[in-house]
């Protein structure tokens, strides 16, 4: 049991990452469909980081700190830039959002697959992935007395670092968005720009930071599924639909990333739920994978039947401002 | 109290392209007084205190705040002379609560505090007599809480003079009585305050002087005491222009539209049509008179079927036969097929009745796709009918196959009311059709209407300019505050009759 609780955290913390972002850049009034790519192109850029970091020093001279603090780096870099072009695109040219998301989306996951199948290749290697095991070792370093505390330390202690960074981002979040000045003038802006406009808040400036930061939280999911989840293993498309139960999370969650880090291990849980199912057939599992879009949907019903103003999207979700539009 | 006013504003002038809007103006506010400024739609008044609001930069002249002569660029410009002004269209974020709203945008020191906020908006609630909730959020609360919202924001930034435009429209008697309660509060606070308004019965009850607009230029100031509705009247509406306008006796008019004791709310629960009577007769043009949003649109969407009867009925008889029937119980198709035809042109122009995005031919088609039988469309007569139209009326446009957003104002009125006009109506209801077009356009517009009237159409028209309703119309219903405030023919009344009967208002105030 504690191992399948331990699992369902581990998947859902790449979901965590993505759904924090995604929430931050869509309380600015963008919704972020590239998110998958970002994930993506975080992932691998982590990847190409840790690569040529073991094989330019070696797998025997690693320094934990750098081997953690490049790929880190990297990713930060790859899924900025990912948001940048994203900002670009949607506030300052003021293009469709979903057409621009989609495009980053198919841009990033190509990009990733390119540089993963040439990596690949420069090993020489006949399997079809690429195994970064020694930089995986630190990322999935865990406190050492945690073995020690019983179940309570198996329950809450025995992961890496990212874990906690992901739900304190997920805490730090919730708090910036409703407690402070900073928070309200970004959920102005996502309700209504041309409110915030008129109180003198700086839209554009608040869109973009929103949407860079968003990025870079939902780029560390992609480094932290490809280093900590599969082990340091890249293969071309092993990522699954992590990008879209991000997506999904949000809603099903209604924009709190407080209430996220709950909803991504219930995510994380109903993903893997059937290897623990006996006697179940092909056909059943694949049923219940099917589970978190049907709960997403299912909840998007309710909260949207419910009318409950504080549970919708942000009002001006989708939609380009422009001052001089009325 | 202090003798140096709070603004003078000397020779302002401002035009949006060939319009002018404000020319020349001199005007004073002092503190401790209720300043109203008076002037029918389109007058300008708005436009001048948005230039002293930041919101506007005058082309001409100077703004001088306590003596000083200022510079104001920005709303925020304005509230460093502690000048704050409460708009007709409130930007408030309706999911924060009104504590919230208040201290958007705000840069004030140390840690954010919304308790803190929500305790002096309490304070400043009491203090002039407002009644607030600092938690509710905003899209619980009622048209006069927000505007209180909005009065608040202005004051917790500290205004001294506080500019409200229109800020009875929305209200009911009871709020406004409120709301007056609390500017006489301010003013014996030492505030100055303006209130931009076309009701003179408000004006006599709250302002200490009143300074006259029309058209545009300054008419005069004078002091409440000294005078009375009648004389502001005469000030606000000018004399009568002699406007060169056709009109011809109307041809064996028959009753062709009967509306009786309309009663409609709106989706607020507002009720926007109070116990309206009237007849339209066939070969005749009824002009509708009123303030803006007295209810105008709603009549017109109403007889069209876009708007739930809540009482009354409206019979609609049919040429030829006499038959009678009810539109109260039809849909909007079916009203449109007996021939009552509506062509409303709203402030925003492409809001209603025409796709901004398709060009000429395929906006006619959105009127007829229907008497098609064939799955593909038939393009050959909308074809003709938008060369037609563009020919006739002289729509200046590169093809009929160019998007009607991309042409000017004007020819997209021409376009919209063509079409209309071209189903052959029996009733044609035309909606400020000739809202900022220029003089040749409007003519013939006017015109067509002309030309409507003499085929034995049944012909509403609803205009801004009295002038035109005087010299188009056959007999003009005033409308004021959802009330038939008199209906008067047009050969006889006279502009301040009707200026008058406009700002009654009915029993409701």
């Amino acid at each position: 049991m504690i191992q399948f609780i331990q699992r369902a955290i581990i998947l859902g913390i790449p979901l965590l990452f993505g759904c924090t972002g995604e929430t931050i850049t869509e309380k600015s009034g963008h919704l972020n469909l590239g998110i998958p790519g970002i994930m993506y192109v975080g992932g691998i850029c982590g990847v190409i980081g840790g690569f040529f970091y073991e094989q330019g020093v070696g797998p025997e001279n690693i320094k934990p700190a750098l081997a953690i603090l490049i790929p880190l780096t990297c990713s930060i870099l790859g899924s900025l830039i990912m948001g940048l072009v994203y900002s670009f695109f949607t506030v300052s040219l003021r293009a469709n959002q979903n057409v621009t998301g989609l495009a980053l989306t198919t841009f990033g996951t190509g990009i990733g697959n390119f540089f993963g199948g040439s990596l690949i290749k420069l090993t020489n290697s006949d399997v079809p992935y690429l195994s970064l095991g020694a930089t995986s070792r630190y990322f999935k370093t865990s406190l050492p007395f945690a073995d020690k505390l019983g179940w309570f330390g198996q329950l809450f202690l025995r992961y890496s670092f990212l874990v906690y960074v992901a739900i304190i981002l997920a805490l730090a979040a919730a708090f910036v968005l409703k407690k402070t000045r900073t928070g309200l003038h970004l959920r102005a802006v996502g309700e209504n720009p041309a409110t915030a406009d008129a109180a003198g808040i700086p839209v554009e400036k608040y869109k973009y930071i929103a949407t860079c930061t968003g990025a870079v939280i939902a780029g560390l999911g992609g480094l932290f599924y490809v280093m900590d989840y599969s082990g340091g293993i890249w293969a071309n498309n092993a990522f699954g639909d992590q990008g879209w139960l991000a997506i999904a999370l949000v809603i099903f969650t209604v924009w709190r990333t407080d209430f996220a880090i709950l909803g991504s291990f219930v995510f994380g849980a109903l993903l893997i739920v059937h290897n623990y199912i006996t006697n179940l057939g092909m056909a059943g599992q694949e049923l219940i994978k099917v589970i978190p879009y049907a709960v997403t949907i299912i909840v998007l019903i309710v909260v949207s039947a419910r009318e409950k103003r504080e549970t919708q999207p942000p009002q001006a979700l989708g939609q380009s401002y422009f001052r001089e539009d009325r | 109290m202090n003798t140096i006013p709070a603004i003078e504003l000397r020779h302002i002038s401002k035009r949006f392209g060939p319009v002018l809007a404000n020319s020349d103006i001199n005007m004073t506010v002092n503190y401790g007084e209720i300043l109203s400024i008076l002037g029918e739609n389109g007058s300008g008044k708005t436009t001048l205190m948005n230039m002293v609001a930041g919101i506007y930069f005058p082309d001409e002249g100077e703004i001088l705040v306590n003596g000083e002569e200022v510079k104001i660029t920005s709303p925020r410009d304005a509230f460093q002379y502690k000048i704050g002004m409460i708009h007709q269209h409130f930007k408030l974020v309706d999911v924060f609560t009104a504590a919230e709203n208040i201290v958007l945008g705000l840069k004030e020191d140390g840690k954010y505090d919304i308790k803190a906020a929500a305790n002096k908006v309490r304070e400043i609630s009491s203090q002039y007599g407002f009644e607030i909730d600092p938690d509710k959020k905003i899209y619980e609360m009622s048209v006069s809480e927000k505007q209180t919202v909005e009065i608040i924001k202005v004051l917790y930034r500290g205004a001294d003079i506080l500019m409200l435009d229109e800020p009875t429209a929305v209200l009911t008697p009871q709020e406004i009585r409120k709301l007056f309660a609390v500017l006489n509060r301010m003013k014996e606070d030492g505030k100055a305050i303006v209130i931009i308004t076309h009701k003179l019965n408000e004006v006599m009850e709250i302002s200490d002087r009143v300074t006259v607009l029309r058209k545009g230029e300054y008419v005069g100031t004078v002091e409440t005491d000294e005078t009375n509705e009648n004389e502001l009247t005469e000030m606000m509406v000018g004399k009568k222009i002699s406007l060169n306008i056709e009109r011809t006796d109307p041809k064996d008019p028959v009753e062709r539209l009967i509306v009786a004791h309309l009663n409609v709310m709106n989706r607020e629960g507002m009720k926007v049509l109070d116990d309206i009577s009237f007849v339209a007769n066939a070969g005749e043009i009824l002009g509708i008179a009123g303030i803006s949003g007295s209810g105008q649109r709603e009549l017109l969407e109403t007889i069209a079927g876009l708007q739930p009867i809540q009482y009354g009925g409206i019979q609609y008889i049919r040429p030829g036969d006499g038959v009678i029937e009810n539109l109260r119980d039809k849909t909007p198709k079916e009203i449109r097929d007996l021939g009552v035809r509506l062509s409303f042109v709203p402030e925003d122009r492409l809001g209603m009745g025409l796709v901004g995005s398709m060009d000429i031919i395929d906006n006619m088609l959105l009127r007829s796709y229907r008497q098609g039988r064939s799955v593909f469309l038939k393009k050959k007569e909308p074809e003709s009918l938008a060369d037609r139209i563009i020919r006739d009326l002289e729509v200046a446009t590169p093809s009929n196959r160019t998007p009607v957003r991309r042409l000017s104002g004007g020819n997209v009125q021409k376009v919209l009311v063509g079409r209309e006009i071209a189903a052959a109506p029996t009733v044609l209801m035309a909606a400020y059709p000739v809202r900022g077009l220029d003089i040749n356009s409007s003519y013939m517009i006017y015109h067509l209407l002309n030309e409507q009237k003499e085929n034995g159409v049944a012909v509403i028209f609803v205009g801004e300019d009295l002038d035109v309703l005087l010299a188009l119309s056959d007999r003009i219903l005033v409308i004021g505050r959802g009330h038939v405030t008199g209906i008067v023919d047009a050969r006889t009344a006279s502009k301040e009759e009707i200026g008058l009967l406009m700002t009654k208002g009915g029993h409701a105030s």
